[in-house]
């Protein structure tokens, strides 16, 4: 059975966002757009998530956090990038701090595009993620294997002991 | 004196009407802050979504913890719905709750622990209004037994309106609503990440899920003794009880845990124990 897409729980990280993203995924769970009709409820903690939503470019202090973060749900699970930021690093790409987009460190499943990304185009990601989780959920059930390549940047040593 | 066809009927229907419950609880709720809400099966599918996930533990003690939580609250409540010793049936729901305490404790997280302390102030907190509400029932009816109980031909709330009260006071803690959600609760990221249920995840979170709603009806059936003599009344009675929850859930903050072991025993005191006294007296006379 498909219980999965009809409660999928969230966890929304701010990876380094100026802000404009993140308050467009609060906005989507305001009496506006009410994403709760669709079961999705934002936990905050990794354990009880089915979707990570991370917002903004990945600096070179927090892609081991979002490693273990992602490390610690449980599968099945799919990786959402909002914002042009998570997508490619966006305005900041050019930075000194800035790794890049969020498949830098972790695979990710749905790319929002948008600077900001609107609560619309957010939830439209949302609901294309439902439909790989419940991939994944059945491909795990039917014993196929489908990793994906960890990127390169993730296995790398954390520098300066974070 | 003990039957068990009410308690088979409360083993095999208390998750559906549970369930019931805290899904209407979901919708009310989104009702009251002007959204529309999820649907009022919500609690199946988030429960049919966690026995789908992964079954990742923090160790290999944690499933027995949360297998024995489960079990002492159904046998807590198959044990007052089958007509058992109210005494027992109180003690019995401490149990369960020293379980979910101890799995909590079980892992190596902040989160859990402060939420695992908070839970035992909680139960300090409730655990004198439970038993007084055992002694009163007993100082009116004669009997521990709920069976005996049921049989009372008063109306208990009108001899202990008190210990009602302390009781209704009291019954906002163990359902886990604000102003004391402060072991738990979906509002409190920042504070506590999920507090006792922090590290707890798919099938296990499932199952304390599902132990909630046991848990639930058995306090609504709590609610239900003290107006026992009228059928009718009580129902209607367990029905405003629970919508008085989610108005008092909706209109307040998260207290400190301070303030709520105070306040609770301060009811506790004034309310209940003058009940008490009131009624020995007037019995004594
Ligand atoms: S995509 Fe735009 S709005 Fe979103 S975090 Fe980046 S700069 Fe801010």
């Amino acid at each position: 059975m498909a219980y999965l897409q009809k409660s999928p729980w969230i966890i929304h990280y701010d990876a380094s966002s100026c802000n404009g993203c993140d308050i467009e995924i609060l906005a989507c769970l305001t009496p506006m757009y009410d994403v709760e009709r669709f079961g999705i409820i934002n936990t905050g903690n990794p354990k009880h998530a089915d979707i990570f939503v991370v917002t903004g470019s990945v600096n070179e202090q927090n892609k081991y956090v979002i490693k273990n973060i992602y490390d610690q749900m449980p599968d099945p699970k799919v990786v959402v990038a909002i914002g042009v930021c998570a997508t490619s690093g966006g305005v900041f790409r050019e930075c000194y701090n800035v790794s890049g987009g969020v498949d830098m460190v972790i695979p990710v499943d749905v790319y929002v595009p948008g600077c900001a990304a609107r609560p619309e185009s957010i939830i439209d990601g949302i609901v294309k993620a439902l439909g790989i989780l419940e991939e994944k959920r059945t491909a795990a059930v039917m014993g196929v294997s489908r990793e994906q390549p960890v990127p390169a940047a993730a296995t790398e040593k954390p520098a300066g002991g974070v | 004196m003990i039957s068990f066809f009410p308690a088979l009927i409360f083993v095999l229907l208390a998750p559906l009407i549970g369930g019931l419950l805290s899904g209407i609880d979901r919708k009310v709720t989104a009702h009251m802050q002007g959204r529309v809400g999820p649907s009022i099966f919500q609690p199946f599918y988030d429960v049919g979504k966690l026995f789908e996930k992964e079954n990742a533990e923090v160790n290999g003690t944690q499933r027995f913890y949360v297998i024995s939580y489960f079990i002492f609250a159904v046998f807590t409540g198959a044990l007052f719905f089958a007509g058992g010793d109210l005494l027992l049936v109180v003690f019995a729901l401490t149990l369960a709750e020293v379980f979910l305490v101890l799995g909590a404790y079980a892992a190596y997280s902040p989160y859990s622990h402060v939420g695992a302390e908070r839970e035992l102030l909680q139960v300090m907190a409730y655990e004198p209004i439970m038993i007084l509400s055992a002694v009163g029932i007993y100082m009116v009816t004669g009997s521990f037994a709920v069976s005996e109980i049921l049989k009372y031909p008063m109306l208990l709330v009108v001899l202990l309106p008190g210990i009602f009260l302390g009781f209704l006071y009291a019954l906002t803690i163990k359902l886990r609503k604000s102003p004391f959600d402060i072991s738990t609760s979906h509002h409190a990221h920042q504070e506590i990440v999920k507090g006792v249920t922090t590290e707890f995840s798919g099938p296990n979170l499932g199952l304390i899920e599902v132990t909630h709603w046991y848990e639930l009806v058995f306090l609504l059936g709590f609610v239900f003794l003290f107006f026992a003599a009228n059928w009718i009344l009580g129902i209607i009675a367990v029905i405003i009880v629970f919508l008085l929850e989610l108005f008092i859930d909706n209109t307040n903050a998260r207290v400190k845990w301070q303030l709520a072991v105070k306040s609770t025993w301060a009811i506790t005191l004034v309310v209940a124990i003058v009940n008490l006294v009131v009624l020995a007296y007037v019995v004594v006379v």
